[in-house]
């Protein structure tokens, strides 16, 4: 074991700090403040870019995350390799009009690059990081989505990557990860246990865990969603963000985003709202937010959104405090109800996400129908990962086509039978009823 | 009755360099009582100003979430594993 590297706040306008006890640490891998043992955040030095960062200066950028460059934790002569993120924001007319809104967006990480999930907007901002501080190996605890980015962009970077998971990943997960040349590790275990064994295994290996002991560094990455939210809808606030919670890192820091480009004179202070959502099998934040806590009960997680089964949530407290402070709810839904999110999200808009994405459409359904969320109100999804990682969770929803032989007669024939509205006949119900 | 306490590095500054000790507590409040006797230090890094030990502090017991076994109420048993790990990171 040897200490870890450092490097000097007089290049950089940024330095850790611990959000309890407001002692600060300068720029170092360490996740919890020594003294009060705290998670520690990055604090920025704001006024070091007041009037230099302008909306024309941020649009001038590179069409990725690092057009925010100067409000993330790197080190001034950073050079970004990688497009990552400024993935769409797009109106969901269908969508709204099934769940009864008239103004929702979708901010689609679906698509993020370079491994289809918001875990690459964290990674980049973690590895630039882990090579400012000399680190020459790398790893992760994951529920897969941050394995996949991490293992990408490592083996870009020509760093080694050590990757842990719990044993019951999706398979498309782990070979995703594996595809990279990573060493992937399979925990018997869920992802707390993954987590805890991280925790040891930084304090003991000279590696740099991104969310580990890189942690407050990663986390800023998530930044770059709220700064796109603001700048795709014309420099303005939405009225409500809707958002997955898994560590509950995400959802708080969209809203510093926020806050930040308020203090700059970027956008219009304006009230916002934020609405967690969870899988009732691993909710321990949404559980915290209905009875008014900001302590969080662990939970043991049972769903098949792998990727939000965290029982045991580092930011859950800060993350159930800041949802109230806004005004905003938390909901919880059920394994049947995301798998029909996932569904009506692809029907509806084009867009395939994993298992997460079906648990926030879901919630969004919920917090309409409850009117938490109004008709009218810029409401803004956030879609963090991408459908192909997790079809594990549709698979029997749809039969096995019957193999027409390639004769027209034969397809003309089929197709009548099973589209018949595309010939203008009225279908026959199924069922008494009616499916529609 | 013993049981044996495991600290990572960043407490085990109070306990001059050692991550694992023998200890005779019984439960969780006598844990935190006898380091006020062996290391005033550590038993003032891990507990708030209540005396109760910090939020932000995590206790396993052979790999189990003590909070899942009953947190202050759990009773030791012979040859058990305790650890404290401050602010779990993690997750997303």
């Amino acid at each position: 074991m040897s200490s870890p590297g450092t490097y000097q706040c007089s290049t950089t306008s940024y330095e850790l700090r611990c959000n309890e006890c407001g002692k600060t640490y300068g720029n170092r891998p360490l996740s919890a403040c020594p003294d009060c043992l705290a998670p520690l955040e990055v604090q920025y030095d704001l006024d070091s870019v007041r009037g230099r960062l302008t909306r024309e200066s941020i649009a001038r950028g590179p069409a990725s995350m690092w057009r925010y460059q100067d409000l993330l934790p790197v080190i001034r002569a950073f050079q970004p390799d990688l497009p990552v993120g400024f993935t769409p924001l797009v109106r969901a007319r269908n969508l709204g009009r099934r769940l009864g809104s008239n103004n929702l967006y979708l901010k689609n990480d679906a698509v993020c690059s370079p491994t289809l999930s918001f875990k690459d907007r964290v990674v980049s901002v973690a590895l630039a990081n882990a090579q400012a501080f000399g680190f020459t190996t790398v790893g992760c605890s994951s529920t897969g989505n941050l394995a996949n980015a991490t293992a990408a962009q490592a083996a870009r970077l020509g760093l080694k990557a050590c990757i842990l998971v719990p044993s019951d990943l999706e398979a498309a997960k782990v070979l995703n990860t594996q595809v990279y040349g990573a060493r992937l590790v399979r925990i018997a275990g869920n992802y707390d246990h993954v987590n805890r064994l991280c925790t040891l295994i930084a304090d003991e290996y000279r590696w740099g865990f991104v969310n580990v002991n890189l942690r407050p560094y990663y986390a800023e990455g998530s930044k770059t969603v709220g700064y796109e939210i603001a700048e795709q809808l014309g420099w303005r606030l939405p009225d409500n963000v809707v958002c997955p919670m898994a560590g509950g890192s995400l959802i708080r820091k969209i809203r510093k985003a926020f806050q930040e480009f308020v203090a700059l004179g970027l956008v219009e202070d304006k009230p916002v709202r934020f609405f967690g959502a969870q899988a009732t099998g691993c909710s321990p934040i949404a559980h915290a937010v209905k009875n008014g806590w900001d302590l969080i009960e662990p939970q043991r997680p049972q769903t098949i959104a792998r990727s939000l089964a965290i029982g045991n949530p580092a930011d859950g407290p800060a993350a159930a405090r800041m949802i109230q402070e806004t005004g905003g709810w938390a909901e919880d839904v059920s394994d049947v109800e995301l798998v029909s999110g996932i569904q009506e999200l692809a029907e509806d808009e084009g867009i395939f996400t994993e298992t997460a994405g079906g648990v926030t459409t879901a919630v969004t359904a919920r917090l309409l129908s409850q009117g938490r969320i109004g008709r009218d109100e810029l409401t803004v999804v956030c879609i963090t990962g991408n459908g192909l990682k997790t079809t594990d969770a549709l698979h029997g929803r749809f039969a096995e086509e019957y193999a027409v032989r390639p004769k027209l007669s034969d397809f003309d024939q089929y197709i009548r039978s099973v589209e018949p509205e595309l010939f203008g006949i009225q279908a026959e119900p199924a069922l008494a009823g009616g499916a529609h | 009755m013993s049981i044996r306490i495991v600290l990572p590095t960043a407490l085990a500054r109070h306990t001059e360099g050692q991550k694992s000790f023998e200890s005779q507590a019984q439960d969780l409040p006598g844990l935190l009582a006898e380091f006020e006797l062996r290391y005033p230090a550590l038993a003032q890094n891990v507990k708030d100003t209540n005396g109760k030990l910090r939020r932000f502090v995590n206790v396993y017991v052979n790999d189990e979430d003590i909070r899942f076994l009953g947190g202050e109420d759990h009773r030791f048993a012979d040859g058990d594993e305790v650890m404290l790990i401050p602010s779990i990171a993690g997750g997303c």
